[in-house]
């Protein structure tokens, strides 16, 4: 049987398992469609989170990203891991013990402020648009990279599949499929890097592969004949400065992202989410800690297969031929020796952020366009893998991009029918028509994401670190200073969350203006050395240094705010507050 | 009262504890020394190298169910388990 032929048996079996547990979990209630009726296991809840937190963008991009940024790739790892540690310690446990179902309820009803539940709904509407829309790019880049098919049709196709489990189903079909989702992507990660790593090595396992044999060393060695730094080199594209600043502003972003919040609600008890937590990181470190192994082994291999040899020798290569028609791989002769060079620089100038094949770039000897995304999507041919392996590749991104889409939608879409209809508009509303309000917004919110997906605004891929800088900013400073200080009030709260959110915001689109304003140049190119992708550090830090200030100079928070904050320091009673 | 305020104290140093080897793998061994670190080697991989890209993630997790068995003695002990 052909690829195509496998890819279409597996994606279709794979996407009508996602229909039918969709349809299996469908839901009558309010609290089945928000938190999945608060009965979702602690692993099942770590398996929904890490397909939740894995996107297509872990999944295809991230490993091709390492391999080209060396030691700095570290950024990635530590940033989208370690955000689970400060969620379990800081913040899970007390938000389940809370048990509401936005994390708009708990800063509303923390501050005692429709101002600051509306302001936290915002942000978290915002913060998921920004995240989704790639999201459903990602589908259509799936279906066109391992069918043909075209971009459009393909985010059409993963449009309706979301919206039939996620209207439905609500959080508990979203839940259970992201469970199934899990399954099928860290399957489809994992066979082919075991494949590669015993290729190249020997070892099956990929971890220790990358370990303990020699080639991350011989790597280095072939990058310093031909140019570049060594592999291992830290501080080689941005100063430690950035690193620390990036890493921890995806940490504390990671934690305060809405779509992975609300995933801690739906399990039965604070011990439930304690444990779950763990399990989330345990399934994403699977992944995450293979990646860079693929990527060190993937970037080996492609230096020493092209290096050096005829274009004539190298087309002779499968793989080879087939990404360079999809232009993914793509070759330049600059010296006119007939024979291909890998060195440091870009093989085409770039015109508007992407490679032109028409201009090489003179300032560089370099004579091969490696794309990203070739990294995760050719190991299973290097590897010389069975066809039916390749389409579990295909079916594995599709399962990231679809679950941390339906995530968003789910987040974004309580954010308009609880919080703000609901909580804000219409307290009166019948448990009917909240139900209603849920399903109609998911919906819209399925089918505008399925637009930006056909329709991408150019600034989207520009602007993700927005996602996480605003999220470190302002919900994350926001909900721990909720449990940890007590004497935390309205006025000092909101304050913080206004002045983080702004000053991130400004920085953000005065560093990337070109991206987003279509400016000549930015305003300004960094803070002390932080980029864009950092600078969210500095908004959360605002945002604790005035939340504080602020707090302490107008009055406490009133006597029963005081002991809602004790009692959600303690276990005992989740299950109860479950029933409100 | 008194009792929750111990089981307050006693998860929050747990915490502090918990977040100074986190700051620790990652930021002081995976960046702040992973320059002079990386004349070391583990395995056949430099150490700061490894610390950024691999050790640093088992401690986090190890760290998370570490808390999640450690507070459920100290649940039981004060009483204010489920």
């Amino acid at each position: 049987m052909s690829v195509e032929a496998w890819t279409y048996l597996i994606v279709g079996i794979t996407f009508a398992i996602y229909i039918y547990i969709g349809y299996a979990s469908r839901v009558r209630e309010t609290a089945g469609f928000y938190v999945a009726g608060r009965g979702v296991p602690a692993i099942a809840n770590g398996a929904a989170t890490a397909a939740d937190w894995m996107s297509a963008a872990s999944f295809i991009s991230m490993a091709g990203l390492i391999s080209f940024m060396g030691y700095d790739g570290a950024v990635y790892l530590m940033g989208w891991t370690g955000g689970y540690v400060l969620l379990a310690l800081l913040l899970a446990p007390y938000l389940r013990k809370y048990g509401k179902y936005t994390v708009p309820d708990f800063i509303g009803d923390r501050y005692y402020s429709h101002t600051a539940r509306a302001v936290a709904a915002i942000a978290t509407i915002f913060i998921s648009l920004i995240y989704v829309a790639g999201q459903m790019r990602g589908v259509g880049i799936v279906f066109s990279r391992f069918l043909q098919v075209d971009i459009a049709t393909g985010v059409i196709i993963g449009v309706a599949v979301v919206a039939f489990f996620a209207v439905l189903g609500g959080m508990k079909g979203i839940t259970w499929t992201q469970v199934a989702q899990y399954t099928v992507l860290i399957i489809a990660y994992l066979i082919p890097a075991i494949a590669i790593a015993n290729v190249l090595t020997g070892n099956p396992i990929p971890q220790l592969a990358f370990t303990f044999s020699d080639l991350v060393s011989r790597l280095n060695q072939i990058q310093v004949d031909l140019g570049f730094t060594e592999y291992t080199k830290p501080f080689q594209g941005k100063p430690m400065i950035d690193i620390l600043a990036i890493t921890l502003a995806l940490m504390v972003g990671t934690a305060g992202l809405p779509h992975v919040i609300i995933r801690f609600y739906t399990v039965p008890d604070v011990r439930s989410a304690r444990y779950s937590a763990g399990w989330a990181l345990l399934f994403i470190a699977l992944l995450y800690t293979t990646a860079p192994a693929l990527a060190a082994f993937a970037r080996y291999n492609l230096i020493s297969t092209l290096h050096g040899k005829t274009l004539e020798e190298v087309r002779q290569i499968d793989w080879v031929a087939k990404w360079e028609k999809t232009k993914l791989l793509a070759f330049v002769d600059k010296d006119g020796d007939g024979k291909i060079t890998v060195a440091p620089g870009r093989a085409f100038a770039l015109k508007g952020g992407k490679p032109d094949f028409n201009t090489p770039d003179e300032k560089s000897k370099n004579e091969v366009h490696i794309d990203n995304d070739i990294i995760v999507l050719s190991t299973p041919e290097v590897a010389k893998l069975a066809p039916w392996v390749i389409a579990l590749v295909a079916a594995g991104g599709l399962a990231a991009a679809l679950s941390t889409a339906a995530g968003l939608l789910l987040a974004m879409s309580s954010a308009i029918s609880h919080d703000i209809y609901y909580r804000i508009f219409r307290p009166n509303a019948t448990e009917a028509q909240r139900l209603l309000a849920g399903r109609i917004v998911i919906l819209l919110a399925v089918i505008l994401s399925g637009y930006f997906g056909i329709n991408p605004p150019g600034f989207v891929a520009q602007v993700v670190a927005f996602a996480f800088g605003l999220a470190a900013a302002s919900l994350f400073p926001a909900i721990l200073l909720g449990i940890f200080d007590k004497r935390m009030n309205r006025e000092g709260a909101i304050a913080g969350i206004l002045v983080g959110l702004i000053f991130t915001a400004v920085m953000i689109g005065m560093m990337r203006a070109p991206q987003i304003f279509g400016a000549p140049a930015p305003v300004i190119p960094n803070l002390f050395g932080i980029s864009a992708e950092g600078v969210g550090v500095i908004g959360m830090i605002l945002n604790f240094v005035v939340a504080y200030v602020v707090s302490r100079a107008t009055p406490p928070p009133p006597e029963h705010i005081q002991h809602l904050v004790e009692d959600i320091r303690i276990p005992k009673g989740a299950g109860q507050a479950a029933e409100h | 009262m008194s009792n929750l305020e111990g089981y307050w104290k006693a998860n929050t140093s747990l915490i502090r504890n918990l977040l100074i080897v986190w700051a620790l793998v990652s930021y002081v061994l995976g960046i702040l020394l992973a320059e002079p670190l990386n004349a070391i080697r583990l395995g056949a991989l430099p150490l700061g190298f490894w610390f950024a890209q691999q050790g640093s993630i088992y401690v986090f997790v190890i760290l998370i169910f570490y808390y999640a068995w450690k507070m459920d003695q100290l649940d039981r002990q004060y009483g204010v388990h489920e």
